[in-house]
């Protein structure tokens, strides 16, 4: 049995279903990422599991204990579900010690102590115990309220959006940081975000939502490489999609033959990603124009006009660069498996 | 619940006043015994908004450029100093005034002069906030297209602080309107002075309410704008982000006279005052001419303040929290419209909650006999302080309120915290520095207050304010100096807190940190 269950939860406000039918499970032990452009219900989705919202249908069960359902609504205080929230929403009149104590007051005054202590060891603040928050740096209110949420031990952690308001170059740091605190403490945990880097780099599986429902579930690899529909390729990092005739494992294309992940035949339409192209220069002649070229440092993403009229996206390593204007041959790079979509 | 609350004080603290404009429905024609009195009341009146407006924006806003734009010995100090006449009411300057004998005081020119020396503070702080949220990337924007610094300032700097200013201006007359005390004592005939006599001297309640309305839409007019005012200088603060605009270093006689000029202004707004009126009190002990009953008006001030100060911010939490609650539009509305008596004079608001109170008397008759259950009695005093005075209090819950984002209430609720819990742990606290500033801002306020209560006072009810009125109505200053001393000394309270809140807020200008969940370290503002 999954330790979190939503079955058909749906949701609306006035006339807008933000979350419609939605399934999802999450196994203990987990770190699951919901990811989807804003307004697709992800931080419903949240709010109807940590308690804040009530589902109109469907219901929530967390460790075979309903706590949204018909007819039932547990309050959030007694869900034992942590939030993690976007801009922390700490105590501004509490200390670092006294935010993490904050869910732990019904505890006898020794466990209080020591589970606060360590925690704070946990995020490694226990330098900061009595400063207060408005003293912290982003990213110390952040491991603050990790910390704060991982206390009281609970069944779920709920993180919603927590690196949208960091700086660029804390954030990758602090993504790793945060993975590995949320592992130590073996929690089992749930964010949602719309960075799909930051769902791939951090998530044991991706939830990929759209209009309140979720489009696909499975670990990052599978998502970015078998994406179940043309949004989901799209939305999950940049894509290409050619049509083409399949053959048994094999479809044929305008840039040529790719392997199918699976046999199909027929006229379908797959999707090719920037880096399961490459590109080569032979005295002149070739089937596309470099239409521009984005350099990012470790590779480079070249949008090509093809012959046929079709944009394409190909991404190389920026150790060959071709120039704007240059006529090149597109092709399928060795061992490019793509997937079919609608 | 929310809505309900709220709605329901709402329609007590503004239903009276919605309720003046109906005698001239109920009573027509019950002004035109005293006839003569709107003319002269629009004449007087017109000349103070045009002098009292011409003057707070001249002195305040040229105070204000002074210490914001120049660097000289003591500016620092000074800038608050500049502030202090706020705890001066017109009324004790008069009394200041009048003993001095100054030759044409008893004039609308002497008026004006008090008004503006008093008042111009209000236009001083505003203008001031607005220089210091200039960006000097636009100063210098402008002076990278050829101007000079201060030509940048007169045609950038000006400009983008004028709704500010105006606004200000706009504060300044609404208080000289509600003024009572120093026109009644320089016999300037304007609507306040128009109101008592009506009521006291002619006790034509009708048409008392009628000169009200006629001034209550003169009032409203200014608060109108203040308000729009107050919305575009928003605006304009936030199109502009970046450092202080530099302050330009004045040397020799120009830095001399930067420091002596705001300093002889102070001394003479608020030392030289003071300084008599210590000498007068000293000689009203020493040759027994305190206030009859001064005991009284002493234990009377404080008792009415005191309770106020717990009342009207317990009602102002209410309607804060109420609005909160519902999160509704119609919550918010009506919280505001619950906000309206301030700013309003006090002889309006007396004039206008004594109808509701004397319909309920004459319901109480029967049972009770007296008829004057309400209207005689301190209830009448605290439901006109409340409707006077809310939206002081609610300014500063609601400030505090809106430090409390809704997702700490949903932090502590995930952390296990019911309803009741997470009022003690996480509202009291963060509200308890509000809930303090609105108590004292009210208790001064009430302490001040002269109109509202000599025509709601019960018999024998006289407050030090009254004493004072009184006392200088009869030209005995040495009996009024007393008494007029300690309402100067209670009104430094709320001056002294709002230097103390910026000179905090000071360091954290440099860093504004939009600390923990919108946790904005900033004080509030602190209309005196």
């Amino acid at each position: 049995m999954s330790h979190v269950r939503m079955r058909g939860l749906s949701k609306s406000f006035a006339s807008v279903r933000a979350v419609r039918e939605l399934n999802l499970d999450i196994e203990r032990g987990e770190l699951l990422a919901v990811l989807g452009p804003s307004g697709c219900g992800k931080t419903t989705l949240l709010r109807m599991i940590a308690g804040f919202e009530r589902p109109d249908a469907g219901c929530v069960v967390v460790s075979d204990e309903v706590v949204a359902g018909p007819g039932r609504m547990v309050p959030p205080e007694k869900r034992k579900v942590g939030m993690v929230f976007q801009d922390y929403a700490l105590f501004p009149h509490l200390t670092v010690e006294g935010n993490v104590a904050f869910g732990l007051t019904t505890r006898p005054r020794e466990e209080r102590d020591g589970t606060t202590r360590r925690t704070l060891e946990l995020v490694g603040l226990q330098h900061k115990a009595t400063c207060p928050v408005y003293d912290l740096s982003g990213g110390e209110r952040q491991r603050v309220a990790l910390a704060r949420a991982l206390a009281p031990g609970p069944e779920l952690v709920l993180l919603d959006e927590p690196f949208s308001n960091l700086d660029a170059t804390l954030r990758g740091g602090l993504r790793r940081e945060v993975e590995l605190i949320l592992r130590d403490a073996e929690a089992t945990a749930l964010l949602v975000t719309h960075d799909q880097e930051e769902a791939l780099s951090l998530a044991d599986r991706v939830a990929v939502m759209r209009d309140g429902q979720i489009v696909q579930v499975g670990p990052p690899v599978e998502v970015y490489g078998s994406p179940a529909t043309r949004w989901a390729a799209q939305f999950v990092g940049e894509v290409n999609v050619l049509s083409g005739v399949a053959r048994g494992t094999g479809v044929e294309t305008e840039l040529g033959v790719f392997d199918l992940r699976r046999p199909a035949t027929g006229s379908v339409h797959v999707a090719v990603r920037p880096e399961q192209l490459e590109l080569s220069t032979r005295d002149g002649g070739g089937n596309a124009e470099v239409v521009s070229r984005e350099f990012r440092g470790h590779d480079v993403l070249y949008r090509l006009r093809h012959e046929a009229g079709k944009t394409l996206l190909v991404q190389l390593p920026s150790l060959e660069l071709h120039e704007v204007g240059d006529t090149v041959f597109v092709r399928p790079a060795p061992a490019a498996v793509t997937a079919l979509v609608d | 619940m929310g809505l309900r609350t709220t709605v329901l004080v709402a329609v007590l603290v503004a239903g009276p006043l919605v309720g003046l404009p109906l005698s001239f429905i109920t009573s027509p024609g019950a002004i035109d015994q005293f006839s003569g009195f709107v003319p002269e009341a629009v004449a007087a009146t017109f000349w103070i908004l045009i002098g009292v407006g011409g003057g707070t924006l001249v002195l305040g806003t040229a105070l204000a450029a002074l210490v914001s734009f120049f660097e000289f010995p003591g500016r620092r100090w000074i800038e608050w100093v500049l502030v202090l006449p706020l705890a001066m009411p017109s009324y004790v300057f008069t009394l200041f005034a009048l003993g001095l004998k100054v030759p044409g005081i008893r004039s609308t020119g002497g008026a004006v002069a008090i008004f503006t020396l008093v008042l111009y503070p209000y236009v001083y702080l505003l203008a001031r906030s607005a220089f210091l949220s200039q960006s000097r990337t636009l100063i210098e924007a402008a002076r990278g297209l050829g101007m000079s610094r201060s030509r940048a300032i007169f045609r950038v700097g000006l400009p983008l602080a004028r709704p500010a200013i105006l606004g200000g201006v706009a504060l300044a007359l609404m208080e000289a309107l509600a003024d009572f005390g120093t026109v009644n004592l320089l016999g300037v005939r304007t609507f306040t002075d128009a109101i008592y006599r009506v009521w006291i001297e002619a006790f034509d309640r009708d048409a008392a309410m009628q000169l009200a309305t006629l001034l209550v839409s003169v009032t409203l007019t200014l608060l109108v704008l203040e308000r729009l005012l107050r919305g575009r200088a928003r605006h304009a603060q936030m199109a502009a982000r970046g450092d202080l605009v530099p302050p330009l270093r004045l040397r020799g006689l120009p830095a001399v006279a930067a420091v002596l000029v705001p300093l002889a202004l102070v001394a003479l707004v608020v030392g030289a005052p003071v300084v008599q009126l210590v000498s007068w009190s000293l000689q009203s002990i020493h040759d027994d001419l305190l206030p009859v009953e001064f005991g009284a008006s002493v234990r009377n001030s404080l008792l009415l303040s005191g309770m106020s100060a717990v009342l009207v911010p317990l009602v102002a939490l209410l309607l804060a929290y109420g609005a909160r609650a519902s999160g509704s539009r119609t919550a918010a509305t009506a919280a505001r419209t619950a906000t309206i008596g301030y700013g309003l004079p006090g002889s309006v608001v007396a004039v206008a909650v004594i109808v509701p109170l004397s319909w309920i008397d004459h319901r109480l008759d029967g049972a009770f006999g007296t008829g004057l259950l309400l209207t005689g009695t301190v209830i009448g005093l605290f439901y006109a302080y409340l409707v006077r005075f809310l939206a002081l209090a609610w300014g500063a819950v609601e400030s505090s309120l809106l430090r409390v984002p809704r997702q700490l209430d949903e932090a502590a609720r995930g952390l296990g915290s019911d309803r009741l819990d997470v009022l003690a742990r996480v509202h009291v606290p963060l509200l308890s520095a509000g809930l303090v500033t609105a108590a004292l801002l009210v208790f001064v306020e009430v302490m001040k207050e002269l109109p509202a209560t000599l025509l709601l006072r019960p018999l024998g009810g006289d407050t030090m304010a009254i004493a004072v009125w009184q006392a200088t109505h009869e030209s005995l200053y040495k009996t009024a100096a007393l008494p007029a001393l300690m309402i100067v000394l209670v009104g430094l309270l709320p001056v002294a807190m709002m230097i103390r809140l910026s000179g905090r807020s000071g360091a954290s200008e440099v860093e504004a940190s939009p600390a923990a969940g919108g946790w904005v370290d900033e004080p509030e503002a602190v209309p005196a």
